[in-house]
């Protein structure tokens, strides 16, 4: 009986060593990802590209990075360091990382807190070209406490310290392999930068630049049973809609990036059963900006600038009722099916950031819009379907880059507009001409010769401080600053101003987030910005492939440790 | 007049026509979008289908032909103007030769597109002013593309032109007083038509694909202005799904491209006394 019941435990106990010894590091083969534009170097510092640094996230890691609902997450470094667990000096002047005990490089060596000092010396070392100064920009110093924890330093206080070692742009680079390479010598390390050596689930086995890489599995990765994959082949080159093909149609690759095609097109190939489309949504928020200067020709040199105040857009109420008879879900429909959403927020995302206070504003109202004027003194006088005040005709001109879908979306803001009266006139610019920043051309986005115009815009990373400060009130291009501020508007209100100092000095991000989200109100129920859709990294997996998190605040291959082939 | 030339004139009338006639016969509006007809192939109501807005593709297509064969015409009309001009000017008159040759190699050699950037630039606002946003811009866009398409007529000219002043009529003109202009309308110009008449013929295929550039770069007309270059340029992106939006302008322009040249042709042999058939 006790021999039956052991004999029977036993072959239990071998049902589960079966799963056990099939989850071994390396299981499922190779995987085949496609981008269709191809990295030409493996290091994220010598690199601005999206398609290089995503290409080196397989390798190199950073301290921490975000996930896809935009929080941080503790990646080498053992946890995020806080004011509240004292790794945030009271002072908000210095940041203490601690990384995970035992990491070790591909090749077997110890990861120490003197890799990353190294990290921020290479970034900093002049002559060196680095792309990612920025990010380490207001660190006075990184030094060494241990051989685990590093203390990075900052000039002034700094409510945000994650800059410097968090995300796919900042990762940690090894020592002993770049010590040679510092300053000038950085570009000439071939070696290095095509095949560095990283912490990551894979290492590189061959790299043909502006063609593929040839990863395999890292014995060393600190987690057993992990990469699920053997290896992998990234591959570089072809068109967006061809790499869509492989994925969704043919199944040649299983993984490809950056599929920003019409939504029909999408949805068809989708329909095929192959594959499958995956969106994540960060902060690129398509937009139509106010011009609250006047841009009459007649104004000559003073034209769209602060000296002369917008006729029609000053009126609070005209912004309004434009914005009433915008149908947004409509436009997310036509122009980007699954990779859009519609969003009454500058500030879309992390959901922390994203206020609820605007959600009306998807539902589109032309009656309202067209009471909206008549209260506001703007009626058609003279019967030609125009309405005009003081003699003056409700007519606009709205421009924006030459861009298929933005053509679509300014015929139907015409035909809605229309619809409450208010003609318009559609202006299409080259788009190196209209985001080209010449203070030569009177056709940049910056000059805004025009009352309406149509672009994106989002913050870089999940803090929206920066991006939140563009709308001060001395930010707007001038012919004083060649044209090159930010507030595009040319929108002034003292007390965003105030919120935006409040939001400099406060830390912690709860309450960050709740100033950034009075101050996401304040500017969308000004009607100075309309926002109209959230726009979405697309990305296709064929359906074996398990464990694909799409993530718009990292490198989407940021989880590539948890991807399985599955079973049919 | 030959089989062909015949089929041309015919074709070239049909479609003329149906572009002039056919915006006032047919009841939908280009402009009219209509949402809830997304995509549609074709059918009683859209027989050419609708497109990513909703609205109807042959009513587009006979907006558009109005637009690319007024471009089309105005263009070719100004690029023959000012060819003749130069090509005559430059065969008859010696020391003019050298220096409007010159000038033909100057603007042979000149980047297009941004020698049309900066037209546009600089006069699309004056223009726009003085004549309204759509005539202002066919008036650029018909000089720009005018002005820069009359090389090859005027090259061709001058060596006609040089040829025939070689010859005993014109000696005998001018010992009988004939005087420069005369001789150029009288004597110069109708032994030279059918080289212009091909000329012509040619900037017109010319002019309709120059335009399509235009408003594919946003040089153009207002997105909203539909003219068959820019309805070949919003189709190919669709190309796979709803061919129809791309190769129904592009057959247009090739059909129109066709009967011109060979219109062109035909009465190059008709003006051609021993080439006659």
């Amino acid at each position: 009986m006790l021999l039956r019941s052991f004999a029977r435990s036993f072959v239990t106990l071998a049902a589960l060593a079966g799963p056990v010894s099939a989850l071994e590091r390396g299981r499922d083969g190779t995987l085949k990802i496609l981008y269709w534009q191809a990295p030409t170097i493996l290091n994220p510092y010598l690199s601005g590209g999206i398609k290089d640094i995503e290409a080196a996230s397989l390798v190199l890691e950073p301290l921490a990075r975000y996930g896809p609902e935009g929080v941080m997450r503790p990646w080498l470094a053992e946890d995020i360091p806080t004011l509240a667990n004292g790794g945030i000096s009271a002072d908000k002047r210095s940041i203490t990382w601690r990384l995970k005990p035992d990491l070790t490089w591909s090749d077997g060596s110890a990861v120490t807190a003197e890799d990353i000092r190294f990290t921020h010396a290479y970034c900093t070392a002049p002559g060196g070209g680095c792309s990612q100064a920025d990010k380490f920009r207001g660190v006075a110093d990184v030094e060494v406490l241990d051989p685990l924890t590093a203390r990075v330093t900052f000039d002034a206080p700094r409510p945000n310290p994650y800059g410097p070692f968090v995300g796919p742009q900042a990762p940690i680079l090894q020592a002993a392999q770049f010590s040679a390479c510092l300053g000038p010598a950085a570009a000439s390390c071939t070696e290095a930068n095509f095949a560095p050596i990283g912490t990551g689930p894979f290492k590189v086995v061959d790299f043909r630049p502006g063609d593929a890489v040839q990863f395999e599995a890292n014995p060393g990765y600190r987690e057993p049973g992990k990469p699920a994959f053997a290896d992998v082949t990234f591959k570089g080159g072809g068109t967006p809609a061809a790499a869509a093909r492989t994925v969704l149609e043919t199944g040649e690759f299983d993984y490809a990036w950056n599929l920003q095609l019409r939504p029909e097109m999408l949805s068809d190939m989708e329909a095929r059963g192959k594959g499958r489309i995956t969106a994540a949504f960060s902060t690129l928020v398509e937009r139509l900006a106010f011009n609250l200067t006047d841009p009459d020709p007649a104004l000559g040199d003073a034209r769209s600038t602060l000296a002369h105040p917008h006729p029609v857009l000053s009126d609070a109420d005209v912004r309004r009722a434009l914005s009433m008879a915008l149908d947004r879900p409509v436009m997310v429909e036509i122009g980007y099916g699954t990779s859009g959403r519609a969003t009454c927020n500058i500030i879309p995302a992390p959901p922390a950031y994203a206020s609820d206070a605007n959600e009306d504003c998807l539902v589109q109202d032309l009656d309202g819009a067209r009471a909206a004027l008549d209260t506001a003194g703007w009626t058609d006088s003279d019967g030609d379907g125009v309405r005009d005040k003081e003699g003056r005709p409700l007519s606009l001109v709205l421009q924006t880059s030459t861009n298929a879908v933005r053509q679509d979306f300014q015929v139907l803001i015409k035909e809605w507009w229309r619809q409450i009266g208010v003609e318009t006139e559609l202006r299409n610019i080259e788009p190196s001409v209209f985001f080209g920043a010449d203070p030569s051309s009177p056709d940049t986005f910056q000059k805004f010769y025009a009352d309406v115009q149509m672009f994106a815009g989002a913050s870089d990373g999940t803090d929206p401080e920066g991006y939140l400060s563009t709308w001060f009130c001395g930010r707007a291009p001038a012919p004083e600053n060649q044209w090159q501020g930010a507030n595009i508007s040319r929108w002034c209100n003292p007390a965003f101003d105030a919120l935006g100092e409040e939001l400099s000095g406060t830390g912690g991000v709860e309450a960050r987030a709740a100033l950034a989200r009075r101050m996401n109100d304040m500017l969308v129920q000004s009607h100075v910005v309309l926002p109209l859709v959230d726009r979405g990294r697309v990305s296709a997996h064929v359906l074996s492939l398990g464990g694909v998190e799409m993530n718009a605040w990292d490198s989407e291959l940021w989880n590539i440790a948890d991807w399985t082939r599955l079973p049919d | 007049m030959t089989r062909g030339a015949r089929i041309a004139l015919w074709g070239l009338s049909l479609i003329t026509l149906a572009v002039l006639l056919g915006p006032l016969l047919w009841p939908l509006e280009a402009g009219a979008m209509n949402l809830t007809a997304r995509n549609q192939g074709s059918s009683f109501a859209h027989p050419l289908g609708t497109d990513q807005l909703g609205r109807d593709m042959l009513a587009r297509l006979l907006a558009g032909g109005r637009a690319s064969l007024a471009v089309g015409l105005a263009a070719m009309s100004v690029s023959v103007v000012i060819g003749a001009a130069v090509g005559v000017a430059a065969g008859m008159v010696r020391w003019l030769d050298g220096p409007l040759m010159r000038l033909t190699d100057l603007f042979l050699a000149l980047p297009l597109l941004p020698l049309l950037l900066i037209a546009v630039m600089l006069f699309r606002a004056p223009l726009s002013a003085a004549f309204g946003p759509e005539m202002g811009l066919f008036i650029l866009i018909v000089g720009a593309i005018g002005a820069t398409s009359w090389m090859g007529t005027a090259r061709i000219l001058r060596g006609d032109v040089m040829a025939l002043m070689g010859r005993d009529f014109i000696t005998a003109a001018r010992a009988g007083g004939t005087r420069a202009p005369a001789m150029a309308t009288r004597h110069i110009l109708p032994n030279v038509a059918s080289a212009l008449t091909v000329s012509a013929s040619l900037g017109i295929a010319t002019a309709i694909l120059a335009e399509s550039a235009l408003s594919f770069l946003g040089l153009g007309f207002p997105p909203d202005f539909p003219t068959w270059g820019r309805l070949l340029f919003d189709g190919t992106e669709s190309l796979a799904s709803h061919p129809g939006r791309a190769l129904w302008p592009g057959a247009m322009i090739t059909a129109v491209v066709l009967c011109v040249t060979v219109l062109g042709d035909s009465l190059r042999d008709l003006a051609d006394p021993r080439g006659a058939p």
